[in-house]
């Protein structure tokens, strides 16, 4: 599967409460979870993001609650991917769990609106507007299969159990 | 080479003698926790995936207690999905309005959890139970559904960053401000993955109620879990709650350790969490003036029987300020009970405070005590995010029992010396 978008970039520690505040968890339609993505942090947010942007950010995303209302919210708003310096455990599994890819590396290379290319499961990632190639950290083995799955649910039902 | 309790843990979960940091595996789960946010999502995964029935009705915890009792239509469906499906597939341990408590206080103290257990929850806070001598960790809905489905879940074995906490406690000092000031020294990603093991004569020194309040907060370091080694306060504790058997683990000798940090526990005073994150903290003498609007006494971090206590003693015979909101919530019915028992909640409410049935309410900014624009929050929750617990543009700071009281009274954070000194 390969990606293609803009980055929306922001810094380090951005916590679940700011991807999606408590007061919105309480619900299971994804709709209504994605027009309040990310409000705390922009406002704007929402505006500034198409479908197929990449969200990029600093060190420790996704830090604080387990809801996976978080990563559920940016991929119904329409974010294809995010990459960051590193993530915090439980949103790093999270998000793989609902099929939202993730990547790890470096983000100097990477400017805010430039556009990026990137092939789900490889090492590279494409900054088409500088044209440099930023090397990415590889997922585990088990992480790449329930992504190409397109979650978990859908790899469990394929493979019955974990295979490690 | 030697494995530290974590490892060991996951080992024996794993029907393996030995397993190292790193290595991925697939372990047994001895409970599964859910709450009123996270168990709705996956229950819909469950049901997604085929399933008919859970893998045992007795490893299944669900707890509603996040918007409990219903905040509102929309909570009330999420509740409404959860007591479904408990209902539906027998679930033993689901607690209704009555009966239920803050999830992490609940489970410890209906013996729900043991020592040597591995317990995942749909909760970040589920590392709580580390202070049991359990790994446990916290997972998102759909980690929770297919374990819900199977008993298992997949793991990276963890490094462990070893906490030692020499000497003795300062006066006012409590548990919450060792993990407050631990945080405060590693930032909030780092132990990010790792476990963290705290050990130490002050720890030794601490109640099981001060030991939850550390590692429940491991979380907010990055953690995947955190542990202190079972000893007897551990197995009273457990012994007058659970008829389950346990397994009592400790670090070999020759174990390893990704780090290891010494704390003087004579440097550490009462500390304070300043917006927006658990890891801006400062010693409580170096506040200065921080008018408040709101005290919020409770949650899984500080809502048990001694943080009442802690705050019942300083309010005694006081009068919350008349510019303060003092919200205080016993984590459980039992903790709620006791206050009762013990007159508690008379000092509470004559100083001018509410007291509320137990609720993760306004911790999350979900209800029962939200900020409005501007204000200011002194909380003894676990975290102080933008927006946290209301407005984007109000603050949360952080803090033990004692503290949070004294500063309801004072109308700004202080020490619970100021209140003590004025009384006398």
């Amino acid at each position: 599967m390969k990606l293609k978008g803009k980055a929306l970039k922001y810094g380090d520690n951005i916590d679940t409460d700011v991807i999606i505040p408590g007061k919105y968890t309480k619900t299971l339609n994804m709709k209504e979870l994605a027009d309040h993505v990310m409000e705390d942090l922009d406002p704007d947010f929402k505006n500034k993001l198409q479908n197929g942007d990449f969200l990029v950010a600093g060190h420790n995303f996704g830090c604080g609650s387990s809801r996976e209302q978080a990563p559920l919210a940016l991929k119904h708003a329409g974010v294809s991917c995010i990459i960051a310096e590193s993530f915090a455990r439980i949103f790093y599994r999270n998000a793989i769990n609902i099929g939202l890819p993730l990547i790890e590396c470096k983000i100097d290379e990477i400017k805010n609106g430039d556009i990026l290319e990137y092939v789900v499961g490889s090492s590279k990632l494409h900054n088409l507007t500088t044209q440099k190639i930023i090397e990415v950290k590889p997922l585990p083995q088990i992480m790449t299969s329930i992504l190409k799955e397109g979650g978990l649910v859908n790899y469990l039902k394929k493979y019955g159990c974990y295979k490690l | 080479m030697g494995m530290t309790i974590t490892q060991k843990i996951l080992a024996d979960h794993t029907g393996k003698k030995y397993v190292e940091p790193g290595e991925l595996i697939l372990a047994d789960v001895d409970m599964v926790l859910g709450n009123d946010i996270t168990a709705p999502v996956a229950i819909k995964e469950f049901y997604k995936s085929g399933c008919k029935k859970v893998f045992d009705r007795k490893k299944i915890a669900l707890v509603p207690d996040h918007f409990a009792p219903n905040k509102d239509i929309k909570s009330a469906q999420q509740c409404k999905t959860v007591r479904d499906f408990a209902r539906e597939q027998g679930i033993e341990n689901y607690f209704e309005v009555g009966k239920m408590g803050i999830e992490h206080a609940l489970l410890p103290e209906k013996g729900m959890v043991v020592p040597g257990d591995l317990v995942i929850g749909a909760d970040s806070h589920t590392c709580t139970y580390g202070a049991l001598g359990a790994f446990s960790t916290g997972v998102g809905s759909s980690d929770m559904a297919a374990a819900m489905m199977m008993g298992k879940i997949w793991f990276k074995v963890p490094e462990t960053i070893k906490f030692i906490f020499n000497g003795k406690l300062n006066p006012w000092v409590t548990g919450k401000d060792l993990i407050l000031y631990t945080i405060g020294q590693i930032g909030v990603d780092g132990a990010l993955y790792k476990a963290m093991e705290f050990s130490g004569e002050a720890i030794t020194s601490l109640s099981m109620d001060e030991r939850f309040s550390i590692t429940n907060m491991a979380v907010e370091a990055g953690a995947k879990s955190g542990i202190i080694a079972p000893d007897q306060k551990t197995i009273k504790y457990v012994e007058e709650r659970s008829n389950k058997p346990y397994n009592i683990y400790e670090s070999d000798d020759d174990a390893e350790y990704s780090e290891i940090f010494e704390f003087d526990c004579s440097q550490i005073e009462p500390q304070v969490a300043l917006p927006h994150l658990p890891e801006n903290t400062v010693g409580i003498s170096s506040i200065d003036h921080i008018l408040i609007d709101q005290v919020v006494i409770g949650s899984c971090t500080n809502g048990r029987i001694e943080d009442m206590r802690a705050a019942a003693k300083i309010l005694k015979n006081q009068k919350v300020h008349p510019y303060v909101r003092l919200i205080i919530i016993p984590a459980t019915q039992e903790v709620y009970l006791q206050c009762i028992k013990e007159g508690i909640i008379e000092i509470f409410i004559e100083a001018g405070a509410v007291v509320s049935t137990p609720t993760c309410g306004p911790c999350l900014g979900g209800y029962m005590g939200i900020l409005a624009e501007g204000e200011k929050a002194l909380a003894t929750t676990n975290r102080n995010f933008v927006g946290r617990m209301g407005h984007p543009k109000s603050e949360v700071y952080l803090s033990n029992p004692a503290v949070a009281a004294a500063s309801a009274v004072m109308g700004r954070i202080a020490s619970p010396e100021e209140v003590i000194k004025n009384a006398v």
